[in-house]
C-alpha cells in the first residue's frame, strides 16, 4: 500500500488538501483504509483533521450535535444518548465501534451504514465545510461530495418515540439483512401524528419508507391498524443482493420486521 | 514514498521508527518493530486477528495508520507475560483448549483483556459480546468463552 497521510489542525486546511485528485478523508479508517488494503488504487493519499470539535458530543436545548469524528462507542456509552445506543451498537464489533465514526457512516454503502439509517429517521442535518443540508439531500449527493463533513445535528426526540431494529443472521454481530429506524410521534390516545421511517439495505444507501409513513398517520399501533402501512412498505425499494441475502428475500421480510418494530 | 517518524509506547517500552507514510499499525508492529503477535488475517476489519489495545481501547491494527498512534500507549499479546509467567488469560486459554491453530488467539486475548480490565466479573453474554468482532474457525468459540470466564474467576479469587 502506498498512501500518504497529511494531518491538519483545522478542517479548513484539510478540506483544501482534499481537493487533490486521488485524495480521501481519513475518519476512523474502517472504510478508506479497508479500500486501500483491498487494492483500491483510486486512493493515493489521505487527509485528516484533528480539530477538537469533530470529536465532541453536545446535548443541550433539545438538540443533539455529534461531531463527525465521534465514534459509535462514544455514542453507545453517552448517558444522554442511551435511546440511540442500539443504533450505535449495531455497527460492527467492539473494535470497529472504537474506530467507526458518524461522518464515515454517512458514506458507508449498503449493507453497512446502519447508524445513518437512524440519522435519516431522526431528520438530521449534515454540516460540512460548504454548508448544512438535510440528511436526505446529503445522502443523495454523497458520491460527489468533496467537502469534509463536520457534524450532524438533530432534535432530541421525545421519550420512546424512537425505535431501531437491525436484522442479521449472526448474533450478536453480523452484517445487516436490513435495518429500520422509526421516529413516531403519537397523540394521547395513541394515534400516530407523525412518522418518519428510515430503511437500510433497501437501496444502495439509506432511504425513507414514505408510503408506509403516510399510511401510519392516524393509526394506533395495533396489528389491524398498521396492516395498510405494512402492505405499502415495499414501495420504492430496490434492495441490494449480497452474500447475506438476495434482493427478493430482503423485500419479502421487510414488512414482517417493520411490523415487529411497530408492535414492539 | 516519504518516511515519517512515529513514536509510541509498546508494552511498556518506548519505540521510535521511521516508516512509509500510510503504513498500517499492523505492518509497523510486525515488519518494523518485530512484534508478530498481532496477525494479519483479512485486512478488512472483519476477523479481529490484528486486534491490539491503543490507549486502553481495542482497535484493529490493520485499519489503523501507525502515524495516527503517535504518543499512544499500545498493548499487544506479546507483552502480557511477565518474567516468563503467562498472563491469567493466556494460562486460561491453554487450560481450556481454547487455542487450536492459534491464529485468532492474540486478537481474542486482547479483546478479552479489554473486557476484564473494565468488567472483572463478566456474564457469559458480556463475554460473547466482547469477542463478537473476532472470528475463530477452529474451536466453535465455546472453549474460548469458557477460558475468558475462567480467567475472570481466577482473577477474582486472586483479588479476594
Amino acid at each position: 500500500m502506498a498512501l500518504a497521510l497529511q494531518t491538519f489542525p483545522t478542517v479548513k486546511d484539510a478540506n483544501a488538501a482534499l481537493q487533490a485528485a486521488g485524495t480521501r478523508y481519513l475518519g476512523g479508517g474502517t472504510l478508506v483504509v479497508r479500500a486501500a488494503n483491498q487494492g483500491d488504487v483510486s486512493v493515493s493519499s489521505l487527509v485528516r483533521a484533528t480539530e477538537p470539535s469533530l470529536s465532541a458530543i453536545t446535548v443541550s436545548g433539545g438538540k443533539v450535535r455529534l461531531g463527525a469524528s465521534v465514534t459509535m462507542a462514544a455514542i453507545a456509552r453517552h448517558p444522554e444518548l442511551a435511546w440511540l445506543a442500539p443504533a450505535a451498537r449495531a455497527v460492527g464489533g467492539p473494535a470497529i465501534r472504537n474506530m467507526a465514526s458518524v461522518g464515515g457512516n454517512l458514506f458507508a454503502p449498503a449493507p453497512y451504514g446502519d447508524f445513518a439509517v437512524a440519522l435519516l429517521a431522526l431528520d438530521a442535518s449534515v454540516a460540512a465545510e460548504d454548508g448544512e443540508v438535510p440528511i436526505e439531500t446529503f445522502l443523495a449527493g454523497r458520491d460527489a461530495s468533496r467537502s469534509i463533513v463536520t457534524s450532524v445535528t438533530f432534535a432530541l426526540p421525545r421519550q420512546e418515540s424512537f425505535r431501531f431494529l437491525k436484522v442479521s443472521r449472526i448474533k450478536p454481530k453480523g452484517i445487516s439483512v436490513l435495518s429500520i429506524a422509526a421516529l413516531l410521534e403519537r397523540a394521547d390516545d395513541g394515534t400516530i401524528t407523525s412518522a418518519r421511517i428510515g430503511l437500510g439495505c433497501m437501496a444502495d444507501r439509506p432511504m425513507r419508507a414514505r408510503a408506509a409513513e403516510k399510511a401510519l398517520l392516524g393509526c394506533r399501533l395495533t396489528r389491524g391498524e398498521i396492516a395498510p402501512a405494512l402492505a405499502v412498505a415495499n414501495e420504492g425499494i430496490a434492495p441490494i443482493t449480497d452474500p447475506v441475502a438476495s434482493a427478493w428475500y430482503r423485500a419479502e421480510v421487510l414488512p414482517v420486521h417493520l411490523g415487529r418494530l411497530l408492535l414492539a | 514514498m516519504a518516511k515519517v517518524p512515529v513514536q509510541f509506547t509498546l508494552n511498556g517500552s518506548e519505540k521510535a521508527e521511521f516508516i512509509d507514510s500510510g503504513t498500517t499499525l499492523l505492518h509497523a508492529l510486525r515488519d518494523k518493530i518485530g512484534d508478530t503477535s498481532p496477525k494479519g488475517g483479512c485486512h478488512q476489519g472483519t476477523c479481529g486477528a490484528c486486534s491490539v489495545i491503543v490507549d486502553g481501547e481495542l482497535r484493529l491494527s490493520c485499519l489503523t495508520l501507525a502515524e495516527t498512534c503517535n504518543g499512544a500507549v499500545i498493548r499487544t499479546t506479546a507483552g502480557l507475560a511477565e518474567g516468563g509467567v503467562l498472563h491469567p488469560l493466556q494460562r486460561a486459554f491453554l487450560d481450556a483448549f481454547a487455542t487450536q491453530c492459534g491464529f485468532c488467539t492474540p486478537g481474542m486475548i486482547m479483546a478479552a483483556k479489554v473486557l476484564l480490565d473494565r468488567t472483572p466479573s463478566p456474564s457469559r453474554e458480556e463475554v460473547v459480546e466482547a469477542l463478537s468482532g473476532n472470528i475463530c474457525r477452529c474451536t466453535g468459540y465455546e472453549p474460548i468463552i469458557q477460558a475468558v470466564l475462567s480467567a475472570a474467576r481466577s482473577n477474582s479469587q486472586n483479588v479476594a
